[in-house]
């Protein structure tokens, strides 16, 4: 699994982001918090590729038509990838969603409009969103 | 009178029996509510499914209960949705209270005035990108996705209702995402009406002891709101402008 994602990760890191990151960092991958649940709702390496697009598809049943709990939820993938220490999926270069843009080297623009923050409180941490905190 | 033109009598006289009371070709004392259409009690649907035709959500504010100077609605409308609650010009206000007075006979009224969920929106005519929309319940909205930020809408909307996103957001509540650079209203609280919930302005109002709004399915004859509406007479905010409020009032002069 590990390999699969350092080989993915590679490949993005590659394709979007040039000569930018030496090798022996590529081949480290994003150090990253762990879920604090899994397992997440499709196979990793399938996420890595196609998040964007499960997310895209289903934003559309929900704002639209009113469905609720749909299997790609942005919110669903803060509560589950949200750091155990504050809650939150940017920050640093730890936390999910920020960590991985930054290797890829690909903008991340979900957070300007939603929470970046899990529903559920992880710890003392845990405030409704942190002010200025949406990059 | 030839057979035709009785037969047109007939079928104008029994049509505006119908709509309402004539009182001079075209001009309506009233003009009932459309409520009613469904064939039964709306049954409660799972948040899996879609949004259906069959109901029609709405509320109903009873000025008469509603509380010159109270804004526990707007608190709490701020609360829920993640609003900074600022009032500046240019500050986002889902709900504002407005006060009025009847010059001539001293009567005021203090009410909430909030996106009227119009059958016919003009907000929806206009958009240029499809971002707003009305929902299969009737409920009006704004597809952050999809906005540009022209705000066409709001120069569209009778009443004011909605507003434009000038600054970066913070304290975004993960069930209404909202940002700079478009335009939002009141949603009616859909996140929670999609999972069987009522808008936080009508809890609050009642919470505070006024039970000044009512919210239900206007298609629904068994509903709280349906029987008032069918009880009282109740009127839509600027009904000449046949945008068909899914908001009435009742107590304010027609
Ligand atoms: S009240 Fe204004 S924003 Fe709401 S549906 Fe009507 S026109 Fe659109
Ligand atoms: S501001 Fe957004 S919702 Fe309003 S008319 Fe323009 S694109 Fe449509």
């Amino acid at each position: 699994m590990k390999a699969g994602f350092v080989r993915g990760a590679l490949v993005a890191a590659l394709l979007l982001a040039g000569s930018a990151a030496g090798p022996a960092a590529l081949a480290a991958g994003p150090t990253l918090d762990p879920a604090r649940s899994g397992p997440c709702v499709e196979d990793p390496k399938v996420m890595r590729r196609s998040h964007m697009d499960f997310l895209k598809h289903d934003r559309d049943d929900t704002v639209r038509r009113g469905i609720r709990g749909v299997k790609h939820s942005l919110s669903a993938c803060v509560d589950c990838h949200a750091s155990k220490a504050d809650g939150r999926v940017l920050g640093s270069d730890r936390h999910f969603c920020q960590g991985c843009h930054a290797f890829a080297a690909v903008k991340l623009d979900c957070f300007d409009c939603h929470a970046s923050t899990a529903r559920t409180a992880p710890a003392a941490t845990a405030a409704a969103s942190v002010p200025g905190a949406a990059r | 009178m030839n057979p035709v033109d009785k037969r047109r009598r007939e079928f104008l006289g029994s049509a505006a029996g119908f709509a309402g009371a004539m009182i001079a070709p075209g001009v309506f004392l009233y003009d009932y509510a459309n409520a009613g259409v469904s064939d039964g009690a709306s049954r409660p649907r799972s948040p899996a499914e879609p949004a259906s035709a069959s109901v029609r959500w709405g509320m109903l504010i009873d000025t008469t209960k509603c509380a010159s100077g109270c804004r526990e609605c707007v608190d709490a409308c701020n609360r829920e949705n993640g609003l900074p609650g600022t009032t500046r010009s240019t500050d986002s206000q889902w709900i504002r209270k407005v006060d009025l007075k009847d010059l001539r006979t001293g009567k005021a009224l203090s009410v909430p005035v909030m996106c009227q969920h119009c059958a016919e929106p003009p907000c929806v005519d206009v958009c240029p990108t499809g971002a707003s929309f009305k929902r299969a319940d009737g409920i009006v909205l704004v597809d952050r996705h999809t906005c540009i930020g022209c705000r066409y809408c709001m120069m569209a909307c009778p009443y004011k209702a909605r507003s434009f996103v000038h600054e970066p957001t913070t304290g975004q509540k993960p069930d209404v995402p909202r940002g700079k650079g478009c335009v939002e209203s009141c949603t009616l609280c859909v996140h929670k009406v999609d999972r069987g919930g009522t808008p936080s302005c009508v809890e609050a109002c009642s919470a505070a002891g006024h039970g000044a709004i009512v919210f239900g399915d206007l298609n629904d004859p068994q509903s709280e709101i349906a029987k008032r509406i069918r009880e009282v007479a109740t009127a839509q905010l600027r009904a000449d402008l046949r945008t068909d409020n899914g908001v009435r009032y009742q107590g304010i002069p027609g």
